[in-house]
């Protein structure tokens, strides 16, 4: 090496350190940044909630807004502890929660296992597909919660007629993602299957589910909360035990408050379903590379 | 890197077969209903074991004839035989290297190298066995558990490469495989690919753009004309076998004659396929 290309081999090293140092210190200040408007964020949610419940309280406190219709903060934690202590007028309040759980988790299972076997059947069989599309088009076109009525009508006052009104609402958003991702798979990855091979259950087994399992999953989430809804409509429309069944009453004796908790405890009910939603989605799709937003996320926390 | 052996590997669909196509044509319903010939009564046959190179003008059916040796799709006329029998479905003992990487990206590199043992129903551990000897071969050994999306363009490909071989073709037919490498690294991968085609001797089609690999792998050139497709002109490559370091056969006087010979003949069909995209521009420069 010549003395002069020493010198300029020299020169980019130090020139990249400085740069790295530099990258460093930039990317240091950004997360800085990034955390103070995270905390920023939160203290603002804080006191929005803050504000609302605070303001809702007073209202009710100086009599602006009537407290018999309106309810009030501390009368719905009130009728929470009351629930708590000497449970509903249909037994304890942990009853009640845990059979709208049962009734929307059944729903959610039955309802996305018969949504996945017919969506990937009718986007594997095409004939099926022509052959029965037009009635599935009908079924998903009628609003879907006067079912409730006709499965309690068939099914009576028990836990089965809500079961199958969620699985119901459940298994046409499952369906309608399934049959879509079928539908999507990339036909490169089908030719080079067969190439190797692979004989058609092998190829539904290991291009096309999983292929149409990133559809799958979106739609999860949105079924999991129509699960909830067709438990609570379920039982709203009649029924011996649940939630809906609380709200029903408290709406028929005017008791606000009484409304108001039953749907703080739906609330917080379809939250943490939400969330282990999300823990699952992210263990199944693994394989996926993360989106920016997630990187994002990855390097504040 | 070593060439993995043979050893202990089924052999059992190995059927030495040659390829031939005669008077194929292939049309195309075009978006807008009209029909499309992508191909026009092509002849072409590749012996048994013998290492066929095709060149020509994009677009004009490379890829399309290499689908209708694979089976994947049929002729509008003509026919295609591998091993002497028409050819129905995928013939027995083909591999095929796709232009665009068909890698499952939900499976990691080894489950993807492993797939077409496990179609066949070789037993786990064995097929990952063999996956890692030829995960090996193409320098991938130290990515065995990553997914195609964390490997770069070209570690992509030497995976599909890799799939391919696994099964030991009798018949391979390769898309512009080493396209996406970059010039080191595709010599290493030629140089690797003639070692293989030399021990187990399946009858390759080779479609690239790059001639001189074309005259450095193969025992024959296919020109092709702009498309629809035709066989213009077929070259013997008679340098020696084994020709050795792909990169270095490029200097040898027979090799340049070779080479000045078939592109007389390529580029002007680039030329042509060239100005045909490029209509409303005027005019073509002379290099093309
Ligand atoms: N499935 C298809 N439907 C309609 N047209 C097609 C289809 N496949 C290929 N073609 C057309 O056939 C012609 C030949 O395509 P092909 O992919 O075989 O070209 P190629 O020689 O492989 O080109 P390249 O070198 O760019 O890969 C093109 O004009 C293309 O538009
Ligand atoms: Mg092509």
């Amino acid at each position: 090496m010549t003395d002069d290309a020493k010198l300029a081999a020299q020169s980019t090293v130090s020139a990249s350190g400085r740069v790295a140092g530099d990258a460093g210190a930039v990317a240091a200040e950004a997360m800085r940044r990034r955390r103070r408007r995270r905390l920023l964020t939160y203290a603002g949610r804080l006191l929005t909630l803050a504000l609302i419940v605070g303001g809702w309280q007073v209202l009710t406190d100086v009599k602006i807004v009537d407290a018999f219709f309106f309810g009030s903060p501390i009368g719905i934690v009130n009728r929470l502890v009351d629930w708590a202590e000497h449970g509903t007028a249909y037994g304890s309040l942990w009853e009640q929660i845990w059979i709208t759980i049962e009734e929307a988790l059944l729903g959610f299972l039955a309802g996305v296992a018969s949504g996945v076997i017919f969506g990937v059947a009718l986007g594997e069989f095409r004939y099926l597909a022509d052959v029965l599309g037009p009635y599935i088009k009908v079924v998903n076109a009628l609003p879907r919660i006067v079912l409730g009525s006709i499965f309690i009508i068939w099914l009576g006052l028990g836990m089965s007629s809500k079961v199958v009104l969620a699985a119901v609402l459940v298994f046409f958003v499952v369906f309608f993602n399934a049959f879509q991702g079928v539908r999507d798979v990339d036909r490169n990855l089908v030719a080079n299957a067969r190439i190797l091979g692979a004989s058609r259950l092998q190829i539904t087994r290991h291009v096309v589910l999983p292929s149409a399992l990133t559809w799958i999953i979106a739609s999860l989430h949105v079924s999991l909360g129509f699960s909830i809804i067709g438990a609570i409509v379920g039982e709203f429309l009649g029924a011996q035990k649940g939630l809906g069944l609380v709200i029903a009453t408290a709406q028929n004796t005017f008791d606000a408050n009484g409304v108001f908790a039953a749907m703080l405890v739906i609330g917080i009910l379809a939250l943490s379903a939400e969330a282990l939603m999300a823990q699952l989605e992210r263990r199944l799709l693994s394989w996926r590379p993360p989106s920016s937003a997630e990187i994002a996320d990855a390097a504040v926390t | 890197m070593g060439v993995a052996t043979g050893a202990g590997r089924p052999t059992a669909d190995r059927a030495p077969g040659g390829i031939e196509l005669r008077g194929v044509t292939k049309r195309f319903l075009t978006p807008s209903g009209a029909s499309m010939t992508a191909l026009r009564d092509v002849d072409m046959a590749v012996a048994p074991g013998q290492f066929c190179a095709v060149v020509g003008p994009t677009g004009c059916g490379k890829s399309t004839t290499l689908t209708l040796v694979s089976g994947l799709d049929r002729p509008s006329a003509g026919t295609v035989r591998v091993g002497g029998q028409p050819v129905e479905g995928i013939p027995k003992g083909i591999g095929f290297v796709f232009q665009n990487d068909a890698l499952l990206p939900w499976k990691t590199v080894l489950g993807n190298v492993v797939l077409g043992p496990m179609f066949r129903g070789v037993p786990r551990r064995e097929a990952e066995a063999r996956g890692r000897e030829w995960l090996e071969v193409v320098g991938l050994a130290d990515f065995a558990g990553h997914h195609p999306h964390q490997l770069s363009g070209g570690m992509r490909k030497r995976v599909s490469l890799a799939a391919a071989l696994i099964n030991e073709p009798s018949i391979l037919l390769m898309d512009e495989p080493f396209g996406a490498l970059d010039v080191q690294t595709k010599a290493i991968m030629s140089n690797e690919l003639l070692a293989l085609w030399e021990q187990t001797r399946p009858s390759v089609i080779f479609v690239t753009h790059d001639l001189e690999e074309a005259i450095g792998l193969a025992d024959r050139v296919v020109v092709m004309t702009a498309g629809p497709g035709t066989v213009k002109a077929v070259y013997d490559i008679d340098l020696p076998r084994p020709r050795g370091a792909v990169q270095e056969i490029r200097f040898e006087p027979r090799f340049l004659e070779i080479h000045h010979q078939i592109w007389e003949s390529l580029r002007s069909e680039v030329g042509r396929a060239y100005a045909r995209t490029a209509a409303a521009r005027a005019p073509v420069g002379g290099q093309a």
